[in-house]
């Protein structure tokens, strides 16, 4: 394993001591792993927290900011944050009108943020949550906790951060959030494992001509192996399945997203092909995002999460954000 | 006598000591199906949660139950540590601010450490799951309870409806937790969570005794 790291033991710590140093805007607590707004909540706003494991950056400090989220608990590599440490970053983004808890469904992820939410009751903080769920490639069954929450969640964390900048109450704010996830698949496709540090080895083993189709955010597995193939064919199954699933239609709000590991160039060169697919089935792409918004290490490949965006939807994703990975408007 | 303050806290007490006595046990148990974390996570959890009440000196045997819930809370980790802490929580909530809880009300109050642990885990009787010992428990202690019959001899059925049902998740294939991804390899083996729930419920039979 070669890695631009101290030890594996120090990896949370060392990004956490960096976006300190990179992000005034942001109070990060190295100690407790909180990362909130500097200066706190704006009074009278409903609060927005997420988190989860680490190893997905930016996602979700990276979104800790004006019209986005107010606090973020990262937890170890690919581990949930526990209870403590949420019920802290719930603490600091109540400003008296509540607080939205947004969970990606995995059991540890929703087992933390439930108890957090309980000892935050405690506490006369009113939290509702929202566990998003957007992935297409693995169906529910009875052995897996439904679907997996990914990209979806970023455009989740965007809208519900602008509605509650806008003012809306909590209820109203979770009913938005809760409409983005309904409205929004993904899918994923990996073609190099990504290494967690701790681990020292690759999550998963593809050969030379294999790829992963449907593959989640920590490497699990999806729907199958693959051949390795032209990026067109693998966005064109990305989409269909995407498609069989929620039909494109109307105006799309289109994240083409690297895993880690993917340069910006095929990124774009995807994006292309993309946009290409969704014109010709009779659909636009009114908004979008390239880029790495949420990663899984080094792992290489690329997800494509799209959603089917209303009149409120899109003015909301246009409302101005700043926060250290997405910035617009202000 | 019933359950007072004085009896929570021997309850928890027993629980971290006869946990402690078998770490080895339920961590071969959660090695064999899971990540092997089980038996030093709870006897973390369960050790902050005698210096919990060590601490704030609880003075009912609710709250005893709401503190020592926290302490398990706080440094368990894993899915176990939510799981039994809002389980030991919800019971201290349900007893109210009664100080010597009858057959009854204790009876309720592990109701309430069921309902919290099937909310939370999502999980139902036959997902190879703790479930799998505290429904069958609390099903015998409330059975008991209800025909009148005294608290020491509620638990002490309980403790044993609870090693019956650890026993019956050997042949289970997981549908929940770490185990089930392993699948029909989960099969043959003890639920390490039954496992823990069942010294607990003894623990109970013994202080009430």
């Amino acid at each position: 394993m070669k890695k631009l790291i101290n030890s594996p033991d120090t990896v949370v710590t060392d990004a956490l001591r960096g976006l300190a140093a990179a992000h005034p805007s942001l109070e990060v607590d190295v100690e407790n792993r909180v990362i909130s707004l500097a200066g706190g909540p704006r009074q009278g706003k409903v609060g927005l927290v997420s988190g989860g494991g680490s190893g997905h950056e930016p996602l979700h400090g990276g979104y800790v900011g004006y019209g986005m989220l107010d606090a973020a608990a990262p937890g170890e590599v690919y581990t949930s944050p526990v209870p403590d440490q949420i019920l802290l970053a719930t603490q600091r983004a109540d400003a008296g009108a509540g607080v939205l808890h947004i969970v990606k469904n995995y059991t540890g992820d929703v087992l933390n943020f439930r108890m957090a939410a309980e000892l935050a009751e405690d506490e006369d903080i009113r939290v509702v949550s929202v566990v998003t769920n957007d992935d297409a490639a693995v169906e529910d069954s009875t052995y897996t906790a439904g679907r997996r929450g990914v990209g979806g969640t970023v455009f989740v964390e965007k809208i519900a951060g602008a509605a509650a900048e806008g003012g809306a109450d909590l209820d109203a704010v979770a009913a938005v959030a809760t409409r983005v996830n309904e409205r929004t698949r993904s899918f994923a496709i990996a073609l190099h494992a990504g290494t967690v540090p701790a681990a020292g080895k690759p999550g998963f083993a593809l050969e030379e001509n294999e790829v992963e189709l449907g593959v989640g955010i920590h490497g699990e597995p999806g729907r199958e192996r693959g051949s390795m193939a032209p990026m067109n064919e693998l966005i064109a199954y990305a989409l269909d399945v995407i498609h069989a699933d929620l039909p494109v239609s109307g105006n799309l709000l289109v994240m083409l997203n690297g895993q880690g590991a993917t340069p910006l160039i095929e990124l774009y060169g995807a994006f292309a092909e993309a946009t290409a697919w969704i014109e010709g089935h009779g659909a636009t792409v009114a908004r979008s995002l390239v880029g790495n918004y949420i990663t899984s290490l080094d792992q290489s490949g690329f997800s494509v999460t799209l959603t089917q965006l209303d009149d409120e939807l899109l003015r909301l994703w246009d409302a101005p954000v700043s926060t250290p990975a997405l910035r617009w408007g202000r | 006598m019933g359950f007072d303050t004085e009896t929570a806290v021997a309850w928890i007490d027993t629980a971290a000591t006869v946990v402690k006595a078998d770490e080895a046990r339920l961590t071969a148990l959660d090695a064999a199906i899971g990540d092997g974390d089980h038996g030093a996570n709870l006897v973390r959890g369960l050790t902050a949660a005698v210096a919990g009440i060590a601490e704030k000196e609880p003075s009912t045997p609710g709250e005893v139950l709401v503190v020592a819930g926290r302490g398990i809370v706080a440094k368990t980790g894993g899915a176990s540590g939510p799981l039994y802490g809002s389980a030991l929580r919800r019971a201290g909530k349900a007893l109210g601010d009664t100080t010597d809880a009858d057959a009854v009300q204790l009876g309720a109050a592990l109701e309430a450490m069921l309902t919290a642990i099937v909310e939370l885990g999502s999980a139902a009787e036959g997902d190879k799951t703790m479930v799998d010992a505290l429904g069958p428990a609390v099903r015998a202690f409330n059975d008991l309870a209800a025909d009148g019959a005294s608290l020491p001899a509620a638990a002490l059925a309980a403790a044993d409806a609870a090693e019956a049902g650890l026993a019956a998740t050997i042949p289970l294939q997981a549908r929940k937790g770490r185990a089930s991804y392993l699948g029909p390899r989960s099969v043959g083996h003890e639920d390490p969570g039954a496992a823990s729930t069942a010294l607990l419920l003894r623990a109970l039979a013994e202080v009430t005794a």
